[in-house]
């Protein structure tokens, strides 16, 4: 059984964990028993879902992207929108949750990691609306090339810390963060922005993000009858993956496919697919696939893509890579930058360019498929954040002089 | 346990434990400070592992571990066996993250801790609830496996951990990352009062402590005080200053601190 993960030790399988110091193992005990109680109340779980709906917008929709589908000739091709979430991606499912998590727990103060900066808003997002006080770290990497999201978390009150250590990247803003609350654990909520770091975080995070999976259930049913042939998503450290893929893993008959940022070229080194080419280890608390060299040393990785650009997975990730229940592939830079064009002309769509990654892979298999089967691809976030980036690419090409 | 964590019980109080990182900033540099501290009274010497990403730490030995660059777990076992050649006889403790353990393997660590004399091992990600295993085989190996409590941890908690640590209890003063600090966790005084009602080793406070005052305060309440980022910090500054000769100087830094004898160089 697939869904039963994670066990009373937090693994999935033999992934997962909680490898961190002893001054927050009574944190993550107090969580658990926190997330636990909240989950099993009627009251919290109708707030969450009030906000979710009147405050985010959810359900969000399922979009047949018709001129894709013609234009590749093969599978139709779906598109749960989470770009229009709140925000512009799915990471405000997590944050309203967490953050009303942290309000029950009565803490007053919130501590966030964020890469592209989508975490980090829906984290501030969240505290502005809740009344918390939000301080995010970021990569001064990450802050350079995603300045737009920095100036809306300050405008949303968040404190913004610059992060200089290591590859000045998310996982050196994470490793900031973890260390800042290990020091101010006792009225501090820290708010994971996704399916990583120690348990029980990979349980909730999914928990938080199984809205995606259920609704695309439901509305797949709805206009097609029956569940979609196959269901594609971008991995980092895997949350809207996970989110949409937990509600399906159980229907053995729907093809799984996760996909990772292959950078410059797996050949290149220059790429963050750590189920793809790395191997076992402990990073941020949990067990799971990394890359890293010889001795143990975390490899600094790379992608376009801010929001993909991390070394490790989340472990239930890698169980579900490990049983493959999931098959996971990857796509570079330049695949998903493509597919973000075809997306942007055919459907007036701009996607992130993490989802992008999704996407490419999807008109890959698209043409491989019959015409009367379906993927669904999760559109995790829109590509406004990225538009400098992007604008920086195809002006060096000289598409778009 | 048959290793030298047993000549601990009948140290001189308060312990001195002094942390370096491996490597810092080269190996030689490491043995060289490894003998010095020795000179000066250390107890144990705690040996630091560079890692990429070490969550519990603060800066200084961050930016210890940096210099290191190129020294991995292994490569430090054997300088351990260098230091033994050297004349170095206290206990010997290696700090790492649970990742470059791992990589390394538990059947290579237990040779090369045979091969060079290491004594002890402490894994600051590893909590008590993952450790069941490996503390097993280092019991079994005669290697002590150290464990930590913090101002946040149960007493309940506190006390199973306590009836099963070896070597030493280690006590985190504060909570947050090490470095020098003013001030301690205000359970502190409670955490080491109940540790060493719970057992029977020696119990220990680190994080934080830089001062000949802190030194002498805390080594009235426990049995061994764990010093790192002030001692690293120092190394640090008089390698870099080109008027001072290193062993002098750094001796009359750590006499200071640890006996309180002030030291004038001439």
């Amino acid at each position: 059984m697939h869904t039963v993960y994670p066990d009373e030790k937090g693994r999935f399988g033999q992934f997962g964990g909680r490898y961190v110091p002893e001054t927050l193992m009574f944190a993550l005990e107090e969580l658990e028993e926190a997330f636990q109680k909240a989950m099993e109340d009627n009251t919290f779980q109708e707030q969450l879902n009030k906000e979710l709906t009147l405050y985010s917008g959810r359900p969000t929709p399922l979009t047949f992207a018709e001129n894709t589908t013609k234009r590749f000739g093969g599978a139709k091709i779906y598109l749960k929108r989470e770009d229009l979430n709140h925000t512009g991606a799915h990471k405000i499912n997590n944050a309203i949750g967490q953050v009303l998590l942290a309000k029950r727990m009565n803490k007053t103060k919130v501590v966030a990691e964020t890469g592209a900066g989508q975490h980090g808003v829906a984290v501030a997002t969240a505290c502005a609306r809740y009344g918390l006080s939000c301080k995010v770290f970021m990569g001064q990497e990450d802050i350079a090339r995603q300045s737009l999201n920095v100036f809306r978390m300050k405008l949303l009150g968040a404190e913004v810390v610059s992060v200089t250590s290591g590859s000045k990247t998310l996982k050196d803003a994470t490793n900031e963060a973890i260390r800042y609350w290990a020091g101010a654990v006792q009225d501090t909520f820290y708010c994971i922005g996704s399916v990583v770091g120690p348990h029980p975080y990979p349980r909730i995070v999914r928990d938080f993000q199984r809205i995606i999976g259920l609704e695309t259930k439901e509305q797949f049913n709805e206009y097609e009858g029956g569940a979609p042939e196959t269901v594609i998503a971008c991995v980092g450290g895997g949350s809207n993956a996970m989110g949409m893929f937990h509600p399906f893993l159980e229907d053995e008959e729907v093809e799984l496919i996760g996909v990772e940022a292959g950078g410059l070229g797996l050949e290149t080194g220059k790429h963050a697919a750590s189920i793809t080419t790395g191997s076992i280890g402990v990073l941020h608390g949990s067990m799971t696939f990394l890359n890293q060299d010889e001795s143990g040393q975390i490899l600094e990785p790379y992608s376009i893509s801010a929001g993909l650009d991390y070394p490790g997975v989340g472990p239930e990730h890698s169980h579900l890579a490990a049983t493959k229940r999931v098959t996971y592939k990857t796509i570079t830079d330049a695949e998903a930058l493509e597919a973000l064009k075809i997306l942007s002309e055919e459907e007036g769509i701009l996607p992130a360019i993490e989802s992008a990654h999704a996407l490419a892979q999807a008109f890959e298999e698209a043409v491989n498929q019959p015409e009367h089967t379906s993927i669904v691809v999760c559109l995790s976030g829109r590509g406004d954040k990225d538009v400098s980036t992007i604008m920086n690419l195809l002006e060096e090409d000289g598409s778009y002089e | 346990m048959n290793n030298r964590f047993q000549t601990l019980k009948n140290a001189p109080k308060p312990m001195f434990i002094p942390f370096i990182m491996a490597g810092d900033p080269s190996p030689e540099d490491t043995i060289e400070t490894a003998l010095l501290l020795q000179e000066e009274g250390a107890d144990v010497l705690e040996l630091g592992i560079p890692y990429s990403d070490p969550l519990a730490d603060g800066p200084v030995i961050q930016e210890a571990a940096k210099r290191a660059k190129g020294m991995t777990i292994g490569k430090a076992m054997i300088l351990v066996g260098e230091m033994r050649k050297r004349g170095l006889d206290i206990p010997v403790l290696i700090f790492t993250y649970i990742n470059p353990f791992l990589k390394l393997g538990e059947d290579r660590f237990f040779q090369l801790a045979k091969e060079n004399d290491v004594d002890g091992l402490l894994i600051p990600d590893l909590p008590f609830e993952e450790s069941h295993s490996l503390r097993g085989r280092c019991r079994a190996e005669e290697i002590s496996f150290i464990s930590l409590v913090a101002p946040t941890t149960s007493r309940e908690r506190l006390f199973r951990i306590a009836e099963e640590a070896q070597g030493f209890l280690y006590c985190v003063s504060s909570l947050g990352v090490t470095g020098e600090r003013s001030d301690f966790h205000p359970e502190t005084k409670r955490l080491l009062q109940e540790a060493k009602s719970y057992t029977t080793i020696p119990v220990a406070l680190g994080f934080g402590i830089s001062t000949r005052q802190q030194f002498v305060d805390v080594g009235e309440l426990c049995d061994g005080v764990i010093i790192g980022s002030s001692l690293i910090k120092k190394a640090h500054e008089i390698r870099i200053d080109p008027t001072l000769e290193f062993g002098s100087s750094f001796k009359a830094y750590v006499s200071s601190l640890v006996n309180g004898e002030q030291h004038v160089n001439s």
